[in-house]
């Protein structure tokens, strides 16, 4: 391995960016491949796959036998709400191999009580993203109905281009956060992103089926998660 | 289980190599690159060695990796990488051979 790559692919790694260590298994040169790195044919194709599923894999291509190492960031969920659905939504989305953290200012709500072994921040999310940014390998979920507490951490979602960005609430009240998103300096496209009402449509009529729509929606938006190449958009 | 989001810094093997590196040692970087069966530790999974048989990280639950070491003290001193392959039907399977009845196929390869 060249050291050179290790030190690039150990950056990446501490910055909790993908990458696809790419090694040629006759010759044994390797390279890095970030995500949105042109790389064409069946190559390529294979390693737009070990970023969308993370698993590494040999392939033929070329032929060359590569063995593709993928190095994708832990997804996690940060949830804006410490209300009845996030109880639900936490444990199931750990078990989903989505770590959760949730934050809610209001003391009330966001108790250690509630939430046993889940990640809590009892702060208003600016205090809280400011610590501990967002990234694209990070779900945003916004449920607690209060413009003050959901609109700053939405549109700092928006900018961190969060792999998931949810919001409760109807069409009506999410009409009203288009216009205070808008007012917020978000481009219209960026609020497009927004999925509102939340939830995967299975007729959720509960807290926890809420949470199963949500989880379900999160993991749709991570395994479909667009991959375009930077190069063919510029 | 583990649910940081970060790095282990103090356990990743990745890590530990570059450490290594900097600190003017020969290392050699073991990976799992294919598995059959019932494998111990995933594709991609990676076990570092120094010059001194110092090693840190998996290739599989501890049954190959004193083997995988030897072979890395010849790849550190060749600079040729080579590609083992463990399982039991492999005629060292009494020695090195993997309990659970998988097979895998280890990349070993010097850093620089």
């Amino acid at each position: 391995m060249d050291p050179y790559v290790l030190k690039t692919l150990n950056e990446e790694r501490r910055a909790r960016r993908a990458a696809v260590l790419v090694t040629d298994l006759g010759d044994g040169r390797d390279r890095i491949v970030r995500e949105g790195d042109p790389v064409a044919g069946d190559l390529g194709a294979a390693i737009a796959n070990a970023f969308r599923t993370g698993n590494s894999r040999s392939v033929e291509a070329e032929g060359r036998t590569f063995f593709l190492n993928a190095h994708l960031p832990r997804p996690r969920l940060v949830v804006i709400g410490a209300v009845h659905i996030s109880q639900a939504l936490a444990p199931m989305a750990r078990i989903a191999g989505y770590p959760v953290e949730i934050i809610d200012p209001r003391t009330a709500f966001a108790t250690p009580e509630r939430f046993p072994d889940v990640a809590l921040h009892a702060e208003w999310p600016e205090d809280v993203l400011k610590r501990a940014p967002l990234d694209s390998y990070t779900a945003l979920a916004a449920v607690t109905h209060d413009p003050k507490i959901d609109d700053f951490a939405l549109k700092a979602a928006l900018d961190a281009r969060c792999f998931y960005v949810g919001a409760l609430g109807s069409r009506k009240t999410h009409a009203k956060r288009v216009e205070r998103l808008l007012a917020l300096g978000a481009g219209a496209d960026q609020i497009a992103r927004i999925h509102a009402p939340i939830g995967l449509d299975i007729g959720a009529a509960s807290p926890a089926e809420i949470a199963v729509a949500v989880l379900a929606q999160t993991i749709h938006a991570f395994r479909s998660r667009g991959l375009e190449t930077k190069g063919a958009v510029a | 289980m583990d649910e940081s989001i970060y790095l282990d810094e103090a356990r990743d093997p990745l890590i530990i190599a570059e450490g290594w590196m900097k600190d003017g040692k020969d290392v050699a970087i073991a990976t799992v690159v294919e598995t059959w069966g019932s494998a111990p530790r995933p594709v991609g999974s990676h076990l570092v060695i120094d010059a001194e048989g110092n090693f840190h990280g998996s290739v599989s639950g501890g049954c190959v990796e004193s083997a995988v070491v030897t072979e890395a003290m010849d790849v550190i001193g060749s600079g040729k990488a080579r590609m083992l392959e463990f399982g039991v039907a492999d005629e060292t399977a009494w020695q090195v051979g993997l309990s659970c009845g998988g097979r895998i196929k280890v990349y070993v390869e010097r850093l620089g």
